[in-house]
């Protein structure tokens, strides 16, 4: 699979992960920087998967009071209602609205949940050695990198909506302690995908070995 | 395409165009020799098919139109309304930094900074560092300085999200349409425009045109001869 062509890393080199200069590394091992940005310059990104790891767990304890927190408060006369995210997206089921609710179920559910299960996926194939299906795995991290920003649609939501339904004493909406968390997991994820270096899934298990740190 | 004021050694390790430029693919680490690109072409990564970069004709002078344009823009959507409701009577407007406000009051100071940062300091950064390096690479060799800017406009870009924003104003529109009259505002369609407009921006730009004029951190031939492999 992997013999069509030699990584720069085999050939002690590495690209810049800022310019893309390829640049020969030092021998032996040591701290080199790009001759041309000055960017640290690593043959792959230092502690990667343990990083990872750490982000991805993190980002799994704050999903639960994210989900279980209300993300916003209404209050009228009549008493205060909290809602959280999932009863946020059964209240905007309607029959004209339904569009809006699937968006915001699949950016707000959908997206972060799918998001740590791939990341787990991809940690424990590259961290056994896998050599197969790389280019769809690789192909599963490009789409994690492109989509992870949507999840922070419900964010921008409740601050709008709380923006605006300021109507004292008539009505006014608070946000909730789940916002916060929620935030936390939009943020968290989307560093824990930047930390993960896709080009450990082309790695054959003997080079990973000897990989520059 | 690269002046004569760039050093030999930046000229030699990657604008040849003769042998190909040396590259490794971001997301595979195969290295490969680029071929010179036509016009629009775009080439990707021989073994896992990562877009590596498209050949974009006029690329500095079309991303200073669009950023100049994106700069005013953003500006403007900053300034005006851009939802208003009125209910029993009274109305009452928002502008985008009036939901950070709002937010920042009701007791969600995190929540209301990371809502400023991705929706109005990200773009204004990332329209801004772009727009400087367009400007400062128009004379090559451009002072060092502009590396650094052109590193933190891929950063900024990650996080500035006026798309995504607007989808929010939009849900919370339809949220609140059920409760008052939504009015909408000139903002939110700057901001519709905005949208495409950045996304054209990022399109023209061609960071490896900014790179070959940005002067070497190492400078000069040695940084270039370790370089070469």
């Amino acid at each position: 699979m992997n013999s069509a062509g030699a990584s720069a890393l085999s050939q002690g080199c590495a690209g810049c992960e800022v310019c893309g200069l390829v640049v020969r590394l030092p021998v032996p091992a040591g701290a080199a920087s790009c001759p041309r940005c000055g960017e640290r310059l690593h043959g792959r990104r230092p502690a990667s998967i343990e990083r990872t790891w750490a982000l991805t767990i993190a980002a799994l304890l704050l999903y639960i009071p994210a989900n279980l927190l209300p993300v916003m408060t209404t209050n009228t006369p009549l008493g205060a209602v909290s809602d959280t995210i999932m009863q946020g997206v059964v209240e905007l089921w309607s029959p004209t609205s339904w569009p809006l609710a699937i968006v915001v179920f699949v950016a707000s559910v959908t997206i972060p949940l799918g998001k740590l299960i791939a990341l787990a996926y991809l940690l424990l194939t590259v961290q056994r050695g896998s050599v197969r299906s790389n280019e769809q795995r690789v192909r599963l991290y490009r789409l994690l990198k492109f989509i992870g920003r949507w999840s922070m649609l419900d964010v921008f939501v409740d601050t709008f909506v709380v923006a605006l339904i300021q109507l004292q004493p008539l009505m006014w909406v608070e946000p909730g302690a789940g916002v916060i968390y929620f935030a936390a997991v939009v943020v968290v994820t989307m560093v824990a995908v930047n930390s993960f270096d896709p080009r450990l899934i082309w790695d054959l298990p003997q080079q990973e070995k000897q990989a520059h740190g | 395409m690269a002046g004569e004021g760039v050093p030999a050694a930046a000229t030699a390790a990657t604008a040849s165009a003769a042998g190909g430029t040396l590259l490794a693919c971001p997301d595979c680490d195969l290295l490969q020799r680029l071929p010179p690109l036509p016009l629009h072409h775009a080439a990707c990564c021989a073994r896992c098919r990562a877009p590596l970069c498209r050949h974009k004709p006029d690329s500095l002078e079309r991303t200073l139109a669009l950023a100049l344009a994106a700069a005013i823009l953003l500006l403007i959507a900053n300034l005006v309304p851009m939802l208003g409701l009125s209910v029993a009577g009274r109305e009452a407007f928002t502008t985008v930094l009036g939901g950070v406000i709002a937010m920042w009051r009701e007791g969600s100071q995190v929540v209301a900074m990371l809502v400023l940062f991705a929706a109005v300091i990200a773009p204004a950064l990332e329209i801004g560092c772009l727009l400087l390096v367009v400007l400062a690479v128009r004379r090559p060799p451009a002072p060092h300085w502009v590396a650094t800017l052109l590193h933190g406009y891929e950063f900024v870009r990650e996080w500035s999200m006026i798309e995504i924003m607007l989808l929010g104003v939009l849900v919370a529109l339809i949220k609140i349409a059920e409760l008052a009259t939504v009015i909408p505002g000139l903002a939110l369609f700057v901001l519709g425009s905005l949208v495409f407009l950045l996304a054209a921006m990022a399109a023209a730009f061609d960071p490896r045109v900014a790179w070959q004029r940005i002067e070497w951190a190492a400078g000069g031939a040695a940084g270039g001869a370790e370089a070469m492999r």
